[in-house]
């Protein structure tokens, strides 16, 4: 009786492997397409789709290493991801600050308007954005496409920030004030020290989407020497569409910080997409 | 909990009100309001000017005929952009196609993730590096997800051609993108790639918020594993699933990166979405105002699911947690 049920087990656990494994490789195998195949020339690609590169082809990588159109996009992408998080996280945590521990008439109010804002779809800004920039001056400019997006970045970041300083006990801001703090001492150095994982979960939440934002960055900037990681990608496959080689090389190159930095902030961005979407 | 420490967190912390600060002298109160005024001021402008305004200067700009040129629309013309997306066979069509984008989402896409987070809810050699993996396509910016897959699906030394080659279909593995039949599944499967690890995570943090003990005592009233699931597991993971269908919902009505890298809209619109018609008319040919009427109705459609959805949906959540709390006690 307990063997044949040692052996369903078995049969149960030798199919649940071979679902997962099936599904691992769907996700693995264009990775590895792309990362084999930059090691890979032209004709290879054609002849030998699958297999591992013979001879290995390295001057796709080592010649996309060298090129600034490489490293220009890396560098504006990273400068625009740090100071929108800058923006929108400083800003953020003053409201969600006044709205946590504070009572005022119209907060409800206030807040219910940022609150909504969650809901705007971004292409629907796009374009006044676009002839609101222009006007100011700001195509073109890193602050054309920073300020937008800590704008849009707002509610989720208030959100989850002026729910963890509610969990923050009403008994420790009493006391730093009784230690003579003014708000602002207590908000810069008890409630934002205290805040530390909420900051890093809402922090890698805004790098993230900086990172990956493409529409914005493709409307505001002209300008090459502006182009952002995702704009760089785009454009060199429009370039090299016939070097299908040289574009898996450029593609696969240009993941790498994005998964270095899942490798490290795993924790913040999973347990952050939970909160966020749950908060939402 | 015996896997606590790979359990991703849902913070809820408790909704406690701080009580107001006791009243002081009447001195405070002036600088109490300058206080609330200097911390909520940045974000209020930042707000009003970069998110309210665009989307109010949108609604007034969609009533207008304007091809962006001399600073303000002038050109009045009352509802006439939004007679003519009525009758307009792409944005019908953008209908259509999102329509179809969120059926195959619900229907395939989240069962698929809700299927692969319960097999990793399970005892099973290499889980967390499953998840870890499941996880990466999200990682990944649409524009590479697209790029990449262009080259998967690309017509010459693409790889979907050749593993199709391996099963005898030697004509259909190199049109998936060009043939205005397949378009719309390559583009679906392309999404189910890259955005099932982010429905796989919701659904296992909801599961471990559901006590063991609740399966197990299920399964000591004899009832089986599909049992346990279906009326255990599965209506206590429901305010998780509403959200996650919310949120897939929401992304689909709004979808652009991908299909603008992958296809452009084409061939022939045949896999174009709102987002996409409107970039079109807005900023290749100039008609903002009508690119403007396109992009409320897209508002619109996002507003009224939101808000009818948290309304009649949603709202049921709030007596379910009442419901768990109570069978938790």
């Amino acid at each position: 009786m307990s063997g044949r049920q040692g052996v369903a087990a078995r049969a149960r656990g030798l199919v649940l492997h071979g679902v997962v494994f099936v599904i691992a490789a769907v996700i693995i195998v264009p990775i590895a397409f792309g990362v084999l195949g930059g090691f890979k020339d032209n004709g290879q690609l054609s002849n030998n789709p699958f297999g591992l590169p013979s001879p290995w082809v390295t001057s796709n990588y080592t010649d996309i290493l060298v090129a600034e159109e490489f490293w220009r996009p890396l560098f504006n992408s990273t400068l625009i991801a740090v100071a929108t998080t800058v923006v929108v996280v400083g800003v953020s945590a003053a409201a969600a600050y006044v709205f946590a521990r504070f009572a005022f008439r119209g907060r409800e109010f206030l807040f219910m308007l940022f609150t909504i804002g969650l809901m705007f779809p971004f292409a629907v800004a796009i374009l006044p954005l676009f002839i609101l920039l222009r006007t100011i001056g700001l195509l073109n400019n890193p602050l054309g496409v920073i300020l937008p997006q800590a704008a849009f970045g707002l509610p989720v970041t208030i959100i989850i920030l002026r729910s963890f300083f509610r969990t923050i006990p009403g008994e420790v801001e009493e006391a730093a004030i009784l230690d003579g703090c003014t708000p602002f001492g207590f908000f810069w150095r008890v409630l934002l020290p205290m805040a530390r994982p909420a900051i890093a979960t809402v922090s890698v939440l805004a790098i993230v989407a900086s990172w990956n934002n493409f529409m914005l960055p493709l409307v505001v900037f002209n300008d090459p020497s502006w182009w952002t990681v995702p704009i760089g990608v785009r454009q060199f496959q429009g370039q090299y569409s016939d070097d299908t080689a040289k574009v898996l090389a450029y593609v696969v190159l240009a993941m790498a910080p994005a998964l270095g930095f899942y490798a490290i902030a795993e924790r913040q961005l999973i347990g952050g997409l939970a909160t966020g979407a749950t908060k939402g | 909990m015996s896997h606590s420490a790979d359990q991703v967190t849902v913070a809820r912390p408790s909704p406690r009100t701080v009580a107001p600060a006791p009243a002081r002298r009447p001195k405070r109160k002036g600088r109490r309001w300058l206080t609330i005024t200097l911390f909520l001021l940045p974000a209020l402008v930042l707000f009003g000017v970069l998110v309210l305004l665009p989307m109010l200067l949108a609604m007034y700009t969609s009533f207008f005929d304007w091809n962006g040129l001399g600073g303000r629309p002038t050109d009045f013309i009352g509802l006439e952009n939004f007679q003519r997306l009525l009758t307009d066979d792409i944005f019908l069509g953008d209908l259509r196609r999102g329509g179809l984008l969120i059926v195959l989402s619900l229907l395939i896409q989240l069962p698929l993730s809700l299927g692969i987070a319960m097999l990793l809810n399970q005892k099973l050699r290499g889980r967390a590096f499953y998840r870890l993996l499941f996880f990466v396509p999200y990682v990944l910016s649409e524009v590479i997800t697209g790029v990449l897959f262009t080259m998967v699906f690309s017509p010459n030394r693409g790889l979907a051609e050749h593993i199709f080659g391996w099963f005898g279909f030697d004509d259909v593995g190199s049109t998936w993108l060009s043939d205005p039949n397949t378009v719309m599944y390559s583009l679906f499967f392309v999404m189910t790639w890259k955005y099932f690890g982010f429905h796989m995570i919701l659904y296992l943090a909801g599961r471990q918020s559901i006590p063991n003990e609740l399966i197990e005592a299920a399964q000591v009233d004899g009832a089986g594993n599909w049992q346990a699931f279906r009326h255990v597991t599965l209506p206590l993971l429901g305010p998780t699933i509403r959200i996650s269908i919310f949120l897939a919902v929401i992304g689909t009505i709004q979808l652009f990166d991908l299909v603008w890298v992958l296809t452009g809209g084409g061939p022939l619109h045949a896999s174009e979405t709102l987002a996409v018609t409107m970039f079109n008319d807005g900023f290749r040919r100039s008609d903002i105002g009508y690119a403007s009427a396109t992009s409320i109705v897209m508002l619109l459609i996002s507003l009224v699911f939101a808000l009818g959805y948290q309304r009649f949906i949603m709202r049921r959540d709030i007596e379910g947690a009442i419901t768990v709390m109570q069978e938790k006690r």
